[in-house]
């Protein structure tokens, strides 16, 4: 006695808890992995998981087993020219040999385990530490918005969406054309009854026959269905990614030689943050990116994140060139302008002072957001005293942050989100 | 001709639910022809997807959580993404009813074969090998996989799931060694019970004498005597002796201990019979398709197919070739119970002189005793035709060491067919393929520190991993941990768990 059970339905998703403990197991690991990818990808290249190898010494499950070594004999098939007695080399590499099986999981090497997160669980390590709410990173992880829309009429569909008006519009017409044969010949025996019923020839039995037939006619009438299936038609809604314009993100970072290399990774993060949030709210961005030491350039992204120059710093060059950049290119007013400036602080004393004015005057009324983050551990310079003035009187477009490690980025997109919220409410 | 084609169960390569019902009920009634004798089946459709679940459970329908089982899962999803490895074509659990998972992906033919193979092979095979018999109980399984998820996760909410974990990767490290090897599990007679009752009497007997001993007559002899006896035997049984005498576990964490044991016993038959196992189903599949075939039930395009599938499975690579990997438990189980049914149908005069008993006899008797009362190492030993050495080109090599050449010492003639059998018999000897580690002793009076010995077999040392797994054991235990390695009667190693030196 058998049964088949047809078992397609059920969760197939029974092992993600385990893969979850096994990623919790190995979290240290996956963020370094991932931390290494993110030096590896652009700001724009958000959009793909990743594949994270651990050496598999660390995932190795050990258990007691025999080495190499020993005195063994080992039975195999496929003899071809050896006789009793005859004496081979051993391979090379010595022990192990062609296949024992057990030879294999000895290895010392670099062998790794590898395998694939996802973009939301690539996303979620990266900003691990950044100390974002989770809220905030389910916003910048989730892809885009839709909107459902009504896009006619359709045969298939949940009762709520069923249009009353149509479907018995349709029953109608599917009436008329199913009974329309019927009606005819009813109408010509009705006829002809009265025809004969005017002669007086009303129990004669033709009468009666028509009289019968007219009978079957109404009954078979009357079993047509008011409602068919057939009939039902269901309001479609179809989803649309909701309407958005275009953005350009502009990157200025400080590259004299007092930047590190951790500086930049931490202005590298605070970037990919803005990107995603910019990816969120509109379709199309495009990327400025401008360093800056005595005199501004613009670059390439990996120009901006791996090449090193020394000199000293004059921060308005930055702004003076972003500013021609957006009269040049971004002028139209399609264009969402957003700006990120990461520096550790340094400027010529007398160029910050010109870089508030600059920003004060011209550029912060043409942008949407501006945010600056001083990456510093020290005291603050002169070019955080000349924008303190700027956060007062721009609250609404200007942010700025002094970023002693990572977990201080966020703060500054608080600002952001809130307003970003304060715009959905109205 | 319209006549001829009614008689096939089906023509297409699509299956559905009906023709599986169809096709089951013609395998079920010629397997009773051949008097396979089997739990009720119970056959699961299930997705890809669904099929890398069960994988990674090692075929257990429920199991509990453990990140080990993400990592298999992890390995398995990958490999069949980027398209390295195929699924199998079905997973089949040893219970009572006995559960058989196949593909949606599978075509009726494949879903017939597996059907047989699975359904009507290995679960006839669950049923009668006396390993199976005596070492599982196919009623139960589910129910205790079951107890032991809710209880693995019950532990996990209150106690908290890295403590839990930590107690189950060192029972993973050690489950091997939760097997009682050399002795089997005798089913509760009245007798037995008898002795139980005694036992909890000695036990109560304890407690008296206990309260004795509080008393200072006391003998020191009598207490040194006691020291050495612990445990009175040599124990193989690891995880059983831990469960049982581990001074500081806590009642759950003894639960875990047993949990595992009991997972790991449900699957050493299945350790210890995988050539047959598979032999045994991939002949039956053979066997019944073919009698369907000659019955006119299914077409030529229907055995084209399964011949195909069938032939991939049976393969076996030459040592030399870029695709071996080690002998083929398909291709030589299939080969063996072929070979046995051809011995006792049309024996030859090399048959008559190495099976009198069973050259000539009834085939199908002689396969269900084969099935019945063997296991691998013991039907290698058994059934082992020259002719299946000559097929196969069998050769043994001798490795030693010490020497820079491996020597052949027997290959596929009159010389060294004895030869070749043992070996290969060896080959899939448990007790030889694992090495040999017994609980030895406990310092009860001193640091309580536990002993283990280690008998080398053929000279041949342990992993390196071996280390690791003595922290896990040191773990369970508690107190120190000492891993001796005998050489004939001689220690040659002592390691130390915890440890800043190894003896050499």
């Amino acid at each position: 006695m058998s049964y088949i059970i047809d078992r397609r339905l059920n969760g197939k998703n029974k092992s993600m808890v385990n893969r979850e403990r096994f990623l919790r197991r190995y979290r240290q690991h996956i963020k370094e992995a991932v931390s290494e990818s993110i030096n590896r990808r652009s700001i724009t290249d958000m959009e793909r998981g990743e594949q994270i190898s651990i050496p598999t010494r660390n995932t190795h499950e050990p258990s007691i087993s025999h080495g190499p070594g020993g005195k063994q004999h080992r039975v195999f098939p496929g003899n071809k020219e050896f006789h009793t007695g005859d004496q081979l080399d051993k391979p090379q590499q010595g022990g192990g040999g062609s296949g024992s099986g057990q030879a294999s999981n000895q290895g010392e090497g670099e062998d790794e385990f590898s395998f694939y997160i996802t973009r939301d669980e690539f996303l979620n390590y990266l900003f691990d530490d950044l100390a974002l709410p989770n809220m905030i990173k389910k916003t910048l992880s989730q892809s885009k918005e839709f909107k459902t829309r009504r896009a006619g009429f359709v045969s298939e569909g949940t009762p709520n969406n069923l249009s009353v008006v149509r479907s018995l519009r349709n029953a109608h017409a599917r009436r008329i054309g199913m009974s329309v044969g019927k009606r005819k010949k009813l109408k010509e025996l009705q006829a002809a009854l009265t025809g004969l019923s005017a002669s007086g020839l009303d129990d004669s039995s033709e009468a009666l026959a028509l009289k019968a037939q007219i009978a079957d006619l109404e009954r078979r009438l009357k079993t047509i269905p008011f409602l068919d299936d057939l009939d039902l038609r269901y309001r479609s809604q179809v989803k649309v990614p909701t309407p958005s314009s275009k953005a350009v993100m502009f990157c200025i970072m400080d590259v004299s030689g007092s930047m590190t290399q951790d500086i930049k990774d931490i202005a590298k993060r605070f970037y990919i943050l803005l990107y995603l949030f910019l990816q969120k709210n509109y379709e199309h961005i495009e990327l400025v990116f401008i360093r800056h030491h005595t005199s501004a350039r613009e670059v390439s992204e990996e120009d901006f994140f791996y090449s090193r120059e020394t000199g000293g710093t004059i921060v308005s060059s930055a702004l003076k060139l972003m500013q021609k950049i957006v009269e040049e290119r971004y002028q139209n007013s399609d264009w969402n302008i957003y700006a990120a400036q990461a520096s550790d602080g340094d400027n010529w004393d007398d160029d910050s002072p010109l870089c508030a004015k600059i920003l004060g005057d011209s550029l912060l009324s043409m942008v949407q957001y501006f945010a600056y983050i001083e990456i510093t551990p020290n005291q603050h310079q002169a070019l955080w005293e000349a924008y303190t003035g700027l956060s007062r009187q721009f609250s609404s477009r200007f942010a700025m942050a002094q970023i002693r490690n990572p977990g201080d980025l966020y703060p500054v997109f608080r600002e952001l989100f809130a307003k970003d919220r304060y715009q959905e409410a109205v | 001709m319209s006549e001829k084609v009614r008689e096939y169960l089906s023509t297409d390569s699509d299956w559905t639910f009906e023709l599986l019902e169809v096709y089951d009920r013609e395998i079920d009634r010629i397997a009773k022809l051949y008097k396979l004798d089997t739990y009720p089946n119970q056959i699961e459709i299930i997705s890809a997807e669904q099929m890398m679940d069960a994988y990674s459970s090692v075929g257990m329908p429920i199991g509990y959580n453990h990140w080990s089982y993400g990592k298999q899962f992890l390995a398995t999803q990958k490999g069949y993404k980027r398209g390295q490895m195929g699924l199998a074509y079905e997973i089949v659990i040893n219970s009572d009813p006995c559960i058989a998972y196949l593909m949606e992906e599978n075509t009726m033919p494949m879903q017939a074969l597996v059907i047989a193979h699975a359904c009507y092979g290995h679960n006839s095979f669950f049923k009668g090998n006396y390993l199976f018999r005596t070492w599982t109980d196919a009623s139960s399984i589910i129910d205790y996989l079951l107890f032991a998820k809710n209880y693995v996760r019950h532990c996990e909410e209150r106690y908290g799931q890295e403590e839990v974990e930590q107690v189950l990767d060192a029972c993973h490290a050690l489950q091997n060694y939760g097997v009682d090897r050399y002795r089997r599990p005798k089913p509760i007679s009245a007798a037995e019970e008898k002795t139980r009752q005694k036992e909890r009497e000695n036990i109560l007997q304890q407690q008296v004498n206990d309260l004795w001993r509080t008393l200072p007559t006391s003998l020191k002899a009598e207490k040194n005597n006691q020291k050495r006896q612990f445990p009175s035997e040599p124990q193989e049984n690891i995880l059983y002796f831990l469960e049982k005498n581990a001074p500081l576990l806590a009642p759950w964490q003894r639960e875990l201990i047993r949990i595992v044991r009991k997972i790991s016993q449900y699957f050493y038959p299945q350790r210890q019979t995988q050539v047959m196992n598979e032999g045994w189903a991939t002949f039956w599949h053979y066997t019944l398709l073919n009698h369907l075939y000659d019955e006119g039930k299914v077409t030529d395009g229907f055995m084209m197919e399964f011949l195909t599938s069938h032939t991939n499975v049976v393969m076996q690579p030459g040592f030399d070739s870029p695709y071996f990997s080690g002998i083929n438990p398909y291709a030589l189980g299939f080969n063996m119970f072929q070979d046995i049914k051809r011995i006792c149908e049309n024996p030859t005069a090399e048959d008559r002189e190495w099976f009198p008993d069973i050259a000539g006899s009834d085939w199908l008797e002689t396969l269900h005793f084969a099935m019945n009362n063997f296991k691998d190492e013991s039907f290698i030993q058994q059934f082992l035709s020259p002719r299946m050495m000559r097929e196969f080109h069998l050769f043994s090599i001798y490795d030693d060491d010490e020497k820079n050449k491996y020597l052949i010492d027997a290959i596929h003639d009159e010389r060294g067919y004895r030869k070749l059998r043992e070996m290969l018999a060896r080959q899939y000897d448990l007790s030889v393929r694992e090495p040999n580690i017994q609980i030895w002793s406990v310092d009860l009076e001193g640091d309580r520190s536990l002993t283990l010995r280690h008998t080398m077999q053929n000279g041949t040392p342990l992993s390196n991993d071996t280390h690791e797994v003595l922290k896990h054991l040191h773990f369970l235990w508690g107190f120190d941990i000492h891993l001796e390695t005998y050489k004939e009667e001689r220690m040659i190693k002592r390691q130390s768990c915890p440890s800043t030196f190894i003896e050499e």
